[in-house]
């Protein structure tokens, strides 16, 4: 096989897996203009969707709350897996593997097991199920992401640094926000993206601890797929994408531009 | 002071929201309605050992499939160019974003008798054919919403494994095959392992898919759960039992996929 | 129309009412019963006003309430008919927070595990039963539901709530076989063809135990009621029998499916049917008789505000309010001043007020003893759980990436060193 036939075969195979995962997303935006109600036929072209979705109050709601539930606890838990794991870092061998295990768990176990056994635990403590139990459990299950991204951070950092800080005369608090803060802060940043982007996706616990007058928008988009269906559903897939998009591209960019600043630097990136 | 204090808010934490309610569902299991001792959730747990089966039998299908069409496709990715590539990975996460209802949502549209997939085959004279409310339309589902959680810890691996060293291996004179074999499928093995436990865990306990594209005739056992709890049957000594099970074969699944590669090794391929 | 000529109206009726009920306080065969030329309720209600004092009584203090329903229940503005959720809050001040479910065991479920609390629910009979039997129930304050004297009396009183104490009905209709004409050749008079093969993947069933044993013991011929194990055994039998023919389990996603002629045959409640945009939709009630039931609104014992969820009770039975509302949802209304409002068209409407005939050869489900609630959850999960076919072709990716996984775990135990040290590179 010569080379470009190679790159031919290779370049088809990834758009046959791009149209796989595309497609599907393709077709709801189509529809999400498709004057007819039903999902078959297709008759004419229409914004009436996008109007009723920005009228529709309870969508609207759904999306505040989780807005509010996503920046409060992917803060929460940056701030709390922060400490952690510089707390981790510090701790011997032995009692950081088992912490670490134990962190592992509520990554690995399934969120049905994990919403079923929060919902229990409200119940048993007579919590009223609001945005604060909703809050309280992505807390939870974010709280291991922000550990996992920062650990490799302060393990890759020169331990004797946040030392040398000391001897110098900082306080400790002074010699974290001076020294270690700043090495770590890349993690950091990881750990609370991951944390909101998994708050603002989560259904599978939501759905558990959400209440009646907390439903985030995944909640609320599966009592509609449970329902008949309005094509709002379609209007609403393709708004979130074409936010989804936009959010990347600016962030890609802005990441190039940093390589770019750092290559003239004279420093690879 | 010392540092180790800054981990005991997140300890508590953990105690209170983890372990406690863990316990719960254990105390949950192994009573009654009444609150007495009793083995009967599992006994009767048993009775669902098909329903357990094919869970586990669908996801790992999906796993498969997942690792077939994600592992070439990492693979090719890691080899472009450093713009290309960030580019594509970007279009890999693109649909991790949106949410996972909608997508699957997508799916109800495109197979159903009269959907989208049908009308086209339709056209060209073929069909219709039934593709909804199979369990093949659940694999389909499975393998969609999580095909990016195999492709990217597959392709964080290999973007580590520096060209020079697979040139370095033709250069002795190793095929293609054999360079793939000798050198790219033994340095991506964490990655496969993580890659199966991220798609293999949520497919095992999915409640979702199974209702919007098997249309409520294969259960799950995550269906299961659902329905002791706000479903159907409402039975939460009996979820709560099914809880624990589902815990156990995921343990054991996870103990599996762990041979592969060392604690150390795996925060880095999460993420 | 006078006041005190209405209320003895009233009297008179429920009078008529219980004379006719002999015993068994029923509803429908009686009550609608009645010369249709010569209605209790005439009047320009057109001029019709709310009392407002009464709305007002918790404007201002920031009151809300928690609406839980079944979904496509509650007119919601569309076809010009009254929005009837953001009229109240206009009215009241009271902000209503609503949320649907789709079958009363999920209701059940959710009440049960103290997961939600809700102000206002619509279950239906035996659930009603149930719930109160269980004390999940608060007794109504008819002092503050001033327009319960508007009710049918022929369904106050019912066998599921003696004496109104916890319910007041909602709406009332019976289960039906909706199929789309230009699918199903034959006009279907029976069970029978649910579990008729020439439309295997064309069936859509009921997804909830009730109502699907409920279909297979009438097709065998058994009471809707029956705590018979072996009866609810063969019904279950029936129903795995049934599901390589079924094509999903559904309950409100049977309006799209039905309106895309994505399925032929579904059961469902008949005035759904009336809801399906789709010319060539028929139904029929079968020939082995079928359930009819009521759904009455509640107030869960969790209720946080039993006055604003008294006022939305009332609301909902405003005549004007209450006949708009039911024209949309399609079912039956118990409520006999709104019934006398509505088009003549509508009230003749075999569906929606369907025959003394049909009414008589139906049965209500009435709350089964705990060891039959408990049997009949265990034989539908097996129901749902039953199946008979595998997914053979799987075998072949897992066997070759099981193949190359462990033929490679050996491969890297032997090189598993030299290995990490070129992870550390």
């Amino acid at each position: 096989m010569t080379k470009k036939q190679n790159s031919l075969t290779s370049n088809l195979y990834i758009f046959i897996v791009m149209a796989f995962m595309y497609l599907p997303i393709l077709v709801m935006i189509a529809y999400s203009f498709n004057n007819s109600k039903s999902r078959g036929a297709w008759s004419g072209f229409t914004t009436k969707w996008y109007a009723d979705l920005i009228q529709n109050e309870s969508i609207l709601s759904a999306l505040l709350n989780t807005l509010i539930v996503a920046v409060i606890s992917s803060v929460i838990a940056t701030l709390l897996g922060t400490a952690a794991a510089v707390g981790i870092q510090a701790m011997k061998k032995r009692s950081r593997d088992l912490i670490m295990n134990f962190t592992y768990l509520p990554v690995m176990s399934p969120e049905i097991v994990m919403g079923v056994s929060l919902m229990l635990l409200f119940v048993m403590f007579k919590v009223d199920f609001s945005l604060f139990t909703v809050i309280v459990a992505h807390i939870t299950f974010n709280v291991p992401y922000v550990i996992l991204s920062v650990l490799p951070k302060l393990r890759q950092m020169d331990k004797y640094l946040f030392e040398a800080a000391l001897d110098l005369g900082c306080t400790p608090l002074q010699a974290f926000t001076k020294v270690m803060l700043p090495e770590i802060m890349p993690g950091i940043i990881t750990g609370f993206l991951i944390a909101f982007t998994f708050s603002l996706d989560d259904f599978n616990i939501s759905y558990f601890v959400s209440g009646e007058r907390a439903q985030t928008l995944p909640v609320l988009i599966y009592s509609m797929t449970r329902k008949r269906v309005s094509p709002e559903i379609n209007a609403l897939s393709a708004i979130i994408f074409v936010v989804v998009l936009a959010v990347l591209i600016l962030t890609n960019l802005n990441d190039i531009r940093r390589e770019n600043q750092l290559q003239k630097g004279g420093r690879r990136g | 002071m010392k540092a180790r204090i800054a981990a005991a808010p997140y300890l508590l934490w953990a105690a209170l929201f983890i372990v406690v309610p863990m316990g719960l569902v254990g105390y949950y299991a192994l009573t009654d309605m009444n609150g007495g001792f009793t083995l009967d959730n599992f006994v009767q747990g048993m009775r669902f050992a098909p329903v357990i089966g094919s869970s586990v039998w669908l996801a790992i299908i999906a796993t498969a499939l997942c690792l077939a069409i994600a592992y070439p496709l990492a693979y090719l990715i890691s080899r472009k160019s450093a713009n290309t590539q960030r580019t594509l990975v970007l279009l890999v996460m693109l649909p991790m974003w949106m949410n996972f209802l909608l997508r699957t949502y997508a799916w109800m549209t495109l197979l159903e008798n009269n959907g989208v997939i049908n009308r086209l085959l339709g056209m060209i004279g073929l069909g219709p054919y039934e593709m909804i409310n199979t369990q093949g339309a659940v694999v389909l589902g499975m393998v969609y919403n999580y095909l990016p959680f195999m492709i990217l810890p597959l392709y964080s691996v290999m973007t580590k494994i520096e060209p020079s060293l697979i040139e370095a291996a033709t250069d002795l004179g190793c095929s293609p095959g054999e360079t793939l074999r000798q050198v790219v499928l033994p340095l991506s093995l964490p990655g496969i392992a993580t890659g199966i436990t991220m798609v293999f865990v949520p497919s095992v306990s999915t409640f979702v898919i199974s209702v919007m594209l098997g249309g409520g005739s294969f259960m799950l056992i995550g269906d299961l759960i659902e329905m002791q709890f706000l479903g159907n049957a409402y039975n939460p000594n009996l979820g709560a039992a099914l809880s624990l099970v589902l815990m156990v074969i995921l343990l054991v699944c996870m103990a599996l996929t762990d041979m592969f590669h060392n604690p150390e090794e795996k925060e880095g391929l999460l993420l | 129309m006078d006041r005190t000529i209405l209320r003895r109206m009233a009297a008179f009726l429920c009078l008529a009412a219980l004379l006719a009920a002999n015993g068994f306080a029923c509803f429908a065969g009686d009550s609608f019963d009645l010369d249709r030329d010569n209605l209790p309720y005439t009047g320009d209600w057109d001029a019709y006003t709310y009392d407002e004092e009464y709305y007002g009584q918790l404007r201002g203090q920031g009151a809300s309430i928690n609406f839980y329903n079944w979904g496509e229940y509650i007119s919601d503005g569309s076809d010009d008919l009254i929005d009837v959720i953001s009229e109240f809050e206009d009215l009241t001040d009271i902000k209503v927070y609503y949320t649907n479910f789709a079958t009363n065991e999920e209701l059940y479920a959710k009440l049960k595990s103290g997961a939600a609390s809700y102000d206002v629910i619509i279950p239906s009979d035996y659930m009603i039963a149930r719930m109160i039997k269980e004390d999940m129930l608060l007794p109504l304050d008819y002092d503050n539901i001033p327009n319960a004297k508007y009710m049918n009396e022929g369904f106050m009183d019912p066998n599921y709530d003696p004496g109104s104490v916890y319910s007041l009905p909602y709406a009332w209709n019976t289960v039906a076989i909706i199929y789309n004409t230009s699918m199903v050749e034959e006009e279907p008079d029976s069970w029978g063809i649910l579990w008729d093969e020439t439309y295997a993947g064309q069936i859509l069933m009921f997804n909830n135990s009730r109502d699907a044993f409920g279909v297979a013991l009438k097709y065998l011929g058994y009471s809707l009621n029956t705590e018979d194990p072996d009866q609810l055994r063969e019904a279950a039998e029936l129903l795995k029998e049934q599901k390589p023919l079924v094509q999903a389990y559904v309950m409100d996603q049977m309006f799209d499916k039905m309106e895309n002629n994505e399925a032929a045959i579904a059961t469902y409640y008949a005035g759904d049917a009336l809801l399906i945009d789709n010319d060539d939709i028929d139904i029929v009630i079968p020939k082995e008789g079928t359930n009819k039931f009521v759904d009455a609104i509640c107030i869960p014992a969790s209720a946080k505000n039993k006055l604003g969820a008294e006022m939305f009770i009332n609301f909902l039975n405003e005549p004007v309010v209450n006949a708009q509302n039911i024209e949309y949802i399609g079912y039956g209304t118990a409520n006999l001043a709104a019934y006398c409002l509505l088009d003549e068209e509508l009230r003749d409407d075999p569906v929606l007020y369907p025959s003394q005939e049909i009414l008589d050869n139906s049965e209500m489900f009435v709350n089964l003893s705990d060891e039959a609630n408990l049997l009949l959850d265990q034989l539908w999960t097996e129901v749902k759980a039953s199946n008979k076919n595998v997914m053979i072709w799987g075998i072949l990716p897992c066997a070759t990436i099981a193949a190359i996984v462990i033929g490679k775990t050996w491969y890297r135990r032997r090189t598993a060193k030299r290995h990490r040290y070129m992870m550390e590179d």
